[in-house]
């Protein structure tokens, strides 16, 4: 009979490579955002479905008009998760600085999902104020992850910098595109020496599997999630992928032909 | 006599997030947190561009009328 088993042998699941930024190690290659869920019994709910160690959340002011249980870390356990603060919504270096001090200020860690936004309108990064806010960050003993278009040029100048993640779009924020230059994507992570992380973009399981089989490091996420029709059941999703697409990276896929090539012997057939 | 000199200013006007806002003269930030039910612990201030890293110390910080504080947090994003 066939063997037929839903259980892999353990080195067959098994990654070589521990998923390691600046000397600490995650468990889990999916980062997720913890923005935009209907409720934050469905944001837990979703987070802990995605299998994810790393959640990025926002600085923002408290509304002081409004009942104080707005505030994330009233239903998120930062004992549970690792908080990733980001620099969202910034324009300037100098804003973006400002929002990672306030962020470290908050006493967790020193990291920061860096962003330094250059247009309204598509959310693309302002590479030049990232560059800049990288420098001092860096400087300031912060371990910076840039979020980054897919340039290679702009990717290794942020890495001689001093980040220690850097972090390409697969499409723009919010967009749910998925991944639009494999072959930009591809070129970064051959090209770095710091790991490579795809934010953004990736709107469903496909599109998470496809980036991942690039061979980047991680990816990170939060509309893909937050905006399906059952966001608990995407995360769950999202996490398979990511599994799959890493697996299949490391299984080596086989290579394009453009002719068919028969699997079955092309001997042995009956004569006519 | 009561009458003849100007009385102790009573409120201390001073800017929180954006908005003016009166406390009782000699507030100290621990206090002003504690009346808007905020957990010292879960915030962070910025008192006139400066952010306030010791929390123990909030208790001493005494407010003034030029002050500007910037109070945030943590909140849901990507």
């Amino acid at each position: 009979m066939m063997g037929h088993t839903d259980v892999l042998p353990p080195q067959a699941s098994t990654d070589p490579h521990p998923f390691v930024i600046a000397d600490r190690e995650f468990r889990s290659r999916l980062m997720v955002g913890t923005g935009k869920y209907a409720s934050n019994e469905q944001m837990i709910d979703a987070i802990e479905a995605s299998g994810a160690e790393v959640v990025t959340v926002a600085v923002r002011r408290v509304d002081l008009d409004r009942k104080n249980d707005e505030g994330i870390l009233h239903h998120l356990d930062p004992a549970q998760f690792f908080l990733l603060a980001n620099t969202a919504g910034c324009y300037t270096a100098a804003e973006a600085i400002r929002y990672a001090r306030l962020a470290r200020a908050a006493g967790f860690n020193e990291w920061v999902k860096l962003e330094v936004i250059g247009d309204q309108q598509t959310l693309l990064p302002d590479t030049v104020g990232l560059l800049e806010a990288t420098k001092t960050l860096s400087g300031e003993g912060f371990k910076v992850m840039a979020y980054t278009n897919d340039d290679l040029i702009t990717a290794l100048r942020l890495e001689e910098a001093g980040a220690v993640a850097v972090m390409p779009l697969a499409s723009p924020i919010g967009s749910g595109l998925g991944m639009l230059n494999p072959y930009a994507i591809r070129t970064i992570k051959q090209r770095l020496s710091v790991p490579v992380i795809v934010d953004a973009g990736v709107g469903t399981a496909s599109d998470a599997c496809i980036v991942m089989e690039q061979g980047v490091d991680g990816i990170l996420m939060n509309t893909g999630i937050a905006a399906a029709s059952d966001p608990v059941r995407m995360a769950t999703a999202m996490r398979q992928a990511v599994e799959a697409g890493r697996l299949a990276y490391l299984a080596g896929r086989m290579p394009r032909r453009e002719v068919a090539v028969p699997s079955s012997p092309t001997t042995g057939m009956l004569s006519s | 006599m009561i009458g003849t000199e100007t009385p102790p200013a009573t409120v201390t006007l001073l800017t929180v997030n954006g908005d003016a806002r009166q406390v009782p003269a000699g507030s100290t930030l621990a206090e002003l947190l504690a009346s808007l039910d905020l957990d010292p612990r879960l915030v962070v201030v910025e008192r006139n561009g400066t952010i306030l890293r010791d929390r123990a110390s909030f208790g001493r910080v005494v407010l003034d009328g030029s002050d500007t504080l910037e109070i945030v947090h943590f909140v849901g994003g990507g």
